[in-house]
């Protein structure tokens, strides 16, 4: 009961927050504090923001980023799920895979970017390379701590009705690991705008949202554009996530803070 | 189903849970296994069910010595919560064993719904497990272990987690159950009542370490099972007394 009364609330609160950092913004801009051409006032952010969906090309730059973004994405769910599994099912696997795991985990992906476009190139190739690496990770951790987080009932329920090893794979540890794979590619989608938009900015010619901002950079008065263009990279993250978080509640309604509230309807 | 236990032993590392277990259960006999909580009463269960290989003497179905996972056996835990698939209908929860059976999608669903109406579910077949109580849950439990109609039943604390009502109502389903498949069924529990109540015999197992069969009792009731009137009997009385004396003891 508690926890639908916050959840009830938290747009609210959501959006209070919204409007008073926005108007902090527009005061801050308009009280002349910061020069105009360092902080426009935040109407005029917004409205560049607005005025932007209706310009094509900016459109087909966002298109882009995020044809990049969806790809690396799927390639990194390609790759760290199976993985996953591997790992958290075979311990000799993960003992001799933990080291390099642990040795590549922590390089900040960004740092990567000089890297990786000498090897592939500025092109999509790169965008594409470095979104699947970095949001490898939070799939694949996910993945192995929920294979870990399977009942152990679960699985001897299935083995003793006789069914083997790949049965209990796939009808037992997928479906239950799912839920938290779900969060690791909620996570990822994050990491995985960021270094979209950052691989953008750096490379600094092509297409795409990052490149937007960067080449409004470099224009007098640009701050308005390239805020603009910020506040076009939060909306996408802000869409993404709740598109996914709505996903995971549709799919997955038996993980443990729904069950709570549904159990309790039925009686014997 | 005859289910032969001969000199069973089990261990967890140098830790003895079960000693020099020998027992032989006919077919068609719903045996209680009673003891002390801790006293390896699930050890035995999974050993029989081939969940964990036996370390000491041997384990027998009709003959053939238990190596793996038997066939034509079903299990039943106490914590359906953990055992049933939150992800499947209740339909569908009911109709995975018949998978190994290699039945078409639509059999496997009727038989499921049939099944599910023995046992005073038929309204729920579309539900998800969480979306029902914990005696609901663990009727559909019990539905999907008897789908297959196994030859050998095993029920680890089956009605332990439920409240009272409940649990006598489903003492009675598998009574019923039990007269009408003739299924041999190795029932574990703590609940010295309810081995009395529903067991053709029960053994009592001795508190761990090392636990043994310190009691071995025929239940002969007169009269067909019932749950106000057997419990009030002096025959039932006096046994539940011996067993009740049996795990003290232990």
């Amino acid at each position: 009961m508690n926890g639908r009364v916050r959840r009830r609330r938290e747009p609210w609160l959501g959006l209070a927050g919204a409007l008073i950092a926005f108007g902090v913004c527009e005061i801050v801009g308009r009280a002349g504090l910061v020069r105009r051409g360092y902080l426009p006032p935040a109407s005029e952010v917004l409205a560049r923001a607005v005025e932007l969906a209706g310009d094509r090309v900016f459109l087909n730059g966002v298109g882009a980023t995020l044809r990049a973004w969806a790809l690396g994405l799927g390639l990194a769910v390609a790759i760290a799920v199976p993985l996953g599994l591997l790992l958290g099912s075979l311990p000799v696997v993960d003992s001799a895979v933990r080291v390099i795991v642990e040795f590549l985990r922590p390089l900040p992906s960004v740092a990567l970017i000089p890297l990786v476009s000498l090897l592939l190139g500025t092109g999509t190739e790169t965008e594409v390379a470095l979104i699947a690496y970095a949001s490898v990770w939070p799939v694949l951790f996910n993945t192995v701590y929920g294979l870990g987080e399977i009942d152990p009932l679960a699985k001897d329920t299935l083995r003793a009705f006789g069914f083997g090893r790949l049965s209990v794979l796939l009808r037992v540890e997928l479906p239950g690991t799912a839920p938290f794979i779900a969060a690791g590619v909620r996570i990822s989608a994050a990491v995985a705008l960021v270094l979209a938009v950052a691989t953008e900015l750096l490379s600094g010619f092509g297409q795409g949202l990052g490149i937007f901002i960067a080449q409004a950079e470099l224009a007098t008065d640009g701050t308005r554009d390239v805020l603009a263009g910020v506040v076009w990279a939060g909306t996408l993250g802000l869409v993404v996530n709740g598109a996914l978080v709505w996903g995971e509640h549709r799919l997955f309604p038996w993980t443990p803070e729904r069950q709570a509230t549904t159990a309790r309807g039925v009686g014997a | 189903m005859t289910l032969r236990l001969d000199a069973l032993g089990q261990r967890y590392g140098d830790h003895p849970v079960l000693r020099d277990i020998t027992l032989t259960v006919p077919d068609g006999q719903l045996l209680c296994v009673v003891g002390p909580s801790g006293c390896g009463k699930s050890t035995l269960l999974r050993t029989v069910a081939g969940l964990r290989p036996a370390r000491e003497g041997t384990v027998t179905l009709d003959g053939t010595p238990v190596t793996g996972v038997p066939d034509h056996l079903a299990v039943v835990f106490q914590d359906y919560g953990r055992s049933l698939f939150p992800w499947l209908t209740v339909r569908d929860n009911v109709a995975l064993p018949l998978r190994r059976r290699g039945l078409a999608r639509a059999e496997r669903r009727a038989e499921a719904e049939r099944i599910l109406e023995r046992v005073g579910l038929d309204g729920a077949a579309r539900r998800h497990p969480w979306q029902l109580s914990g005696g609901m849950q663990q009727r559909v439990a019990i539905a999907r272990a008897l789908v297959c109609r196994p030859s050998l039943l095993l029920m680890d604390e089956p009605f332990g987690s439920l409240d009272a009502q409940t649990r006598e109502d489903l003492e009675d389903l598998l009574l019923e159950v039990h007269r009408t498949e003739n299924t041999t069924i190795l029932l574990v529990t703590h609940d010295i009542d309810e081995s009395v109540y529903v067991g053709d015999r029960v053994v009592v197992l001795s508190s761990g370490p090392g636990a043994r069969v310190v009691l071995d009792l025929p239940v002969e009731l007169p009269g067909k099972r019932d749950q106000i009137t057997t419990r009030g009997l002096p025959e039932f009385v006096a046994l539940r007394a011996r067993v009740g004396r049996a795990v003290r003891g232990a």
